[in-house]
């Protein structure tokens, strides 16, 4: 293999898994776009009402992109939903009304999402225990925690922290922002640093990695701590959203598994080292596009639910039925 | 030079080779009978029996599914739309039981056969093929029963799960769902450990790809898996359908808790190792802390909480005694 030849085929080649998100992005706004023109209700395509759509998923996205780093290393998380439940909390009952007490809330419930991340990435890395046991683990003993503590909405949030949900610059909410600056973060670090180049190595394979001199566990727990700090930044936002923390909110709002649906309908593979970010954010985006349909067209909200096991199973299938690989 | 390789060879052989749940297990029991002596008669414990009995049906199908290497998430909702469909579809008719009941276990395997379908055809992984049908199953028992079930179970069809036989020798009763829990996993276990199908479902979990190459029917193989695990949550959704009654939450968390039964067993996730018994022992020892908490009067929380360290535990034991041994 001479150096000559190993450029021209990414060039020339169509790159399938590249452009599927994209292609299920665009699939999914033209249903939108057919579904409200078909039932008259042209209203729903306005600039303002597209915003109104993707502000509804700002707590899934903000969780998702963290989701992604794990997943990128062949790790998951399902301790998020408990996660953000328990900052939420934290975050309302710390601040208890006073605008003094907003930094310091902050500060506690990002500290709490690290260190569930640490306990996470070391459990994983350290232990060897399946990810998949180990966060789903540390989920039933913050949600045991938690509800041991609480039983309803407690504390609440001050007017001056409500500004990161229901703020406004221009006609674009602040949260939007917020979430758009984390995914070209994480965009950034995922494409331009070692770190990032390192994620993909361990999530590829991760003895090779290991034995190319790359610390794979610390590259694992660095990305089970970004992935929580997500998820408790998503708290934060929750808390402000519904001005008070209550610990059903994030198993209510199913963060652990959607935030997984969300990456792999995204192009990452949950076999780790392939994927990104745009891709999860084009997942968000279908994910609260379906759900726009589903409410223009009126679906019952039980056979939305149908609608969506499918819709998620369909998604992914899209790109793994091209696969040769034998999966289980 | 032969006797010092002969000497920690013979030392291992001495060491016997049981699987730690049973040690778990046992351990749990003294503790119970230690906090109520009551246990130790048959009422407490075949009582304790047939409240293990669902999950320990739901973990000997799981198994199957873990050992070939995926997931079924979808075992709890099928329980609860195996309940909610069943007193739908009785509509308080107590002969309808007879061909409810079958037609409850052919939605079982044809709920597996439709995982396993996505999983092989479509090649999705069995984690987010089976959180589809997980979302699914639970959207249409909600549509079913229009979001609030309504009647309830015939006595004919609550007979396997509440039903006693009396009078047998020895233990003075022996409840339905025990024999049926008996039979079950009797039958689950002799297929895994004395049929090619096991021997098979062990083969495509510890390498697909050499399996496929020796010649195992990888997909055939795979949705047989998915089938019996879905039979496993039928059959457990008959039984909790008899002594839990109806309702849309009787199946939630039941996946969960049939995977870490399955994992205390030793269940190897990611395929290649398990055992029906073991996983058996696992739901017993599962219960058994469930009733031992309940006994010392800890709140809900704390059963959660503990649940979540003991399956990090076991999980974090099993690998460290994997490294140990070098296999």
């Amino acid at each position: 293999m001479s150096a000559a030849d190993t450029p021209a085929p990414t060039r020339a080649g169509f790159r399938f898994e590249r452009w599927a998100p994209l292609i299920l992005l665009a699939g999914a706004f033209a249903i939108y776009v057919i579904v409200a023109v078909a039932t008259d209700q042209t209203q729903y395509l306005t600039l303002e009402n597209l915003i109104a759509i993707l502000a509804r998923s700002i707590a899934l996205g903000i969780t998702a992109i963290g989701q992604t780093f794990v997943i990128l290393v062949a790790s998951i998380d399902l301790s998020v939903a408990s996660l953000i439940s328990a900052t939420a909390v934290l975050a309302s009952v710390v601040m208890d009304g006073s605008p003094a007490m907003i930094l310091p809330a902050i500060l506690a419930a990002l500290l709490l999402g690290g260190l569930v991340g640490l306990a996470n990435g070391l459990v994983v890395s350290g232990l060897k225990v399946n990810p998949l046991i180990a966060t789903l683990g540390m989920s039933l003993i913050i949600q045991g925690c938690l509800s041991a503590f609480v039983s309803n909405f407690a504390g609440s949030v001050p007017p001056a922290f409500q500004v990161f949900a229901y703020g406004e610059i221009g006609m674009v909410p602040v949260a939007l922002i917020f979430l758009a600056l984390l995914a070209v973060t994480a965009w950034g670090v995922l494409r331009f640093t070692k770190f990032g180049s390192d994620i993909y190595a361990v999530g590829g394979n991760e003895e090779a990695a290991r034995f190319a001199g790359i610390k794979t566990g610390r590259i694992v727990v660095a990305s089970h701590v970004i992935c929580s700090v997500c998820a408790s930044i998503a708290g934060l936002y929750l808390a402000s959203r519904l001005r008070s923390g209550a610990p059903w909110i994030g198993a209510d709002g199913v963060y652990d598994l959607e935030s997984i649906a969300v990456v792999v309908i995204g192009g990452t593979v949950l076999a780790g080292g392939r994927g990104g970010v745009w891709g999860t954010m084009a997942g968000m985006l279908i994910f609260s596009l379906i759900d726009s349909v589903f409410n223009i067209a009126g679906v019952d909200s039980f056979a939305k639910q149908v609608l969506r096991g499918i819709i998620i199973v369909a998604a992914v299938a899209f790109y793994a039925i091209r696969s040769k690989r034998i999966v289980a | 030079m032969t006797d010092q390789s002969a000497a920690p060879d013979r030392k291992r052989r001495r060491l016997p080779q049981i699987n730690p749940v049973w040690v778990l297990l046992a351990v749990l029991i003294a503790g119970i009978v230690y906090m109520n002596p009551g246990f130790a008669e048959p009422t407490g414990y075949m009582n304790f029996l047939k409240r293990a009995a669902p999950l320990a049906i739901l973990a000997a199908g799981q198994v199957y599914v873990i050992t070939s290497g995926g997931f079924d998430l979808s075992v709890g909702s099928l329980i609860t739309l195996v309940v909610v469909g069943a007193s739908m579809l009785t509509n308080n008719d107590p002969s309808a039981t007879y061909w409810v009941i079958p037609l409850m276990l052919a939605m079982g395997l044809g709920v597996g056969a439709v995982n396993g379908a996505i999983v092989c055809f479509l090649r999705v992984p069995s984690l987010i093929a089976t959180l589809g049908t997980m979302i699914t199953l639970n959207g249409l028992a909600f549509l079913w029963s229009g979001g609030a079930p309504r009647g309830y179970l015939p006595d004919t069809f609550r007979f396997f799960g509440r039903e006693l036989i009396r009078d047998v020798p020895l233990v003075r009763f022996i409840p339905v769902s025990v024999i049926v829990l008996i039979v079950v996993v009797g039958l689950f276990a002799w297929l895994m450990h004395r049929t090619n199908l096991g021997r098979m479902v062990h083969a495509i979990g510890d390498n697909p790809v050499a399996a496929r190459l020796a010649g195992v029917p990888v997909n055939r193989v795979r949705i047989s898996a998915f089938m019996l695990s879905g039979l496993s949550g039928a059959i457990a959704g008959i039984l909790l359908g008899g002594f839990a009654g109806v309702s849309t939450d009787v199946g939630a968390g039941y996946e969960l808790e049939a995977i870490t039964a399955a994992v205390l067993g030793g269940a190897q996730l990611l395929g290649g190792r398990g055992s029906v018994p073991a996983a058996l022992g696992g739901a017993l020892a599962l219960t058994a802390i469930f009733t031992l908490l309940n006994f010392l009067g800890l709140p809900q929380p704390v059963r959660q909480v503990v649940q979540g360290l003991i399956l990090i535990a076991a999980v974090a034991l099993a690998m460290h005694r994997r490294k140990r041994t070098g296999t």
